[in-house]
């Protein structure tokens, strides 16, 4: 009985997020145009005869992500400082795990719409191809995102009450990015190489166990970040 | 319906609860009052269960279900209607759709929001706001409503009106505790009356027929 409530009440404030967010368009613009300007400045300023496309596209792919995903991690629970609502949803009867899974389901879905932009205009700007490659390509940027997002919200809450929120996320982030995403850029990297897809299974694989690992942890100790 | 026992709670050095205890019964409404710092906020937050005590215990029959917070923050979202808010809360206390639009009608009417149910809350003035936060509050039917300075921001008509829908909430059977730095403001509402000072109750008795003038001397003897 506990786990249909548990995820009914994560879809609310799922639901409630991403409605917030598509009436101010707050996170998702700032982070679409952040973007596009990084695919242009390094676009214009890099050397193709020095490093190639290929090599080059999947780290600049893997950093315009990571910085969206953390400013848009960073609004999740300053939304809920405003007008302390905060305490309105510790307050209700319901699993303080839904508010968690809540949040990194809305923090999902704003990431996964930044990626559904950057992939493209990666391929755009430079001229790699994508096409052959697309499906095992959103299942590593799946799961490579499920990995550091979760961290990433449940820092968020710890974070967002504190005065320098802003800064303390990316900090407290970054060690536990290092893994899932030095194996993102190293399978993507062979992916657009069009090297065979047994090559990166095995990265696959660790970051599916990071996922499992860190979205479990984090159900169980957001309750703890949140008590006063 | 609600009871403190001994509560104690302390930040670092600063005692915000030092031994505090009482007891509420449907349709009884608790004010305390308090200058600034004094624990009135804790004291609503440890009831709540917002706060752990780190002594003594606060029971509120039937939990945090049972519990509507109304205080000088709305915990709206701006960028949602009126009906979206309530409709928000509503699915987390799971209030039923019917009840849902049964109890949102009802209570956007008693409030004169009822021309407001569709408009953003960022655009409501500061007075519809704190209707909006009311209505809120009440959505899941609470049977003890914790009101921390709740007329802050209001202009007269609008306290007026908060006063007196409180005053029918209490006749219905609803227990409230109001907490205020302001004697004039709840008095009135009151069956029993707290002082608060550094933590503790200096006075704490059933307000006995005591007009706004007379608790706001007997205030002034015991916090002086």
């Amino acid at each position: 009985m506990r786990s249909p409530k548990l995820l009914r009440h994560a879809w609310t404030v799922a639901s409630k997020d991403l409605l917030v967010e598509f009436r101010s368009r707050t996170a998702i613009l700032s982070v679409a145009v952040f973007v596009v300007l990084v695919f242009v400045v390094f676009q214009f300023g890099h050397d193709p005869t020095a490093v190639s496309n290929v090599d080059l596209a999947p780290s600049i792919l893997w950093v315009t992500f990571t910085f969206a995903a953390i400013l848009a991690m960073n609004r999740a629970f300053q939304l809920e400082l405003e007008n302390q609502a905060l305490d309105g949803l510790l307050l209700a009867p319901i699993e303080r795990s839904s508010i968690y899974l809540g949040k990194l389901i809305a923090n999902l879905v704003l990431v996964a719409g930044v990626e559904l932009i950057g992939v493209p205009l990666l391929a755009l700007f430079f001229n790699v191809r994508v096409l052959p490659y697309l499906g095992p390509l959103l299942a590593l940027i799946a799961l490579a995102t499920i990995g550091f997002v979760a961290v990433g919200t449940l820092f968020s809450a710890m974070t967002t009450r504190t005065r320098f929120a802003d800064l303390l996320l990316p900090v407290l982030l970054l060690p536990f990015m290092i893994p899932p995403l030095s194996w993102a850029v190293l399978a993507t990297g062979r992916l657009l190489a069009g090297r065979p897809l047994s090559e990166i299974v095995g990265w696959l694989n660790m970051l599916a166990v990071y996922d499992i690992v860190f979205v479990t942890l984090a159900v169980f100790l957001f309750p703890a970040t949140v008590n006063e | 319906m609600l009871l403190a026992e001994a509560l104690r709670h302390s930040f670092g050095a600063v005692r915000a609860l030092d031994d505090v205890s009482f007891g509420l019964q449907p349709g009884q409404t608790l004010a305390v009052f308090g200058p600034n710092g004094a624990g009135k906020t804790t004291l609503l937050k440890v009831l709540a269960g917002l706060i752990r005590p780190q002594r003594g215990r606060a029971q509120v029959d039937g939990g945090r279900r049972a519990i509507g917070w109304i205080g000088h923050q709305p915990q709206l979202y701006g960028q949602l209607t009126v009906r979206e808010n309530l409709r928000f809360w509503a699915s987390l206390y799971d209030v039923p759709e019917s009840e849902f639009l049964l109890r949102k009608d009802s209570l956007l009417v008693r409030l004169g929001l009822q021309d407001h149910e569709h408009r953003r809350v960022s655009e409501l003035s500061r007075g519809l706001v704190q209707r909006a936060a009311i209505a809120r509050a009440l959505i899941h039917d609470p049977r003890v409503l914790l009101l921390d300075e709740p007329f802050t921001g209001l202009d007269r008509m609008a306290a007026e009106e908060l006063r007196e829908l409180l005053s029918e909430d209490a006749a219905e059977g609803r227990a409230s505790v109001l907490v205020t730095h302001n004697v004039d403001e709840g008095a009135e509402l009151a069956t029993h009356i707290a002082f608060m000072r550094a933590g503790r109750f200096a006075h704490f008795a059933p307000r006995a027929g005591r007009g706004p003038q007379q608790v706001s001397e007997d205030y002034r003897n015991a916090i002086a």
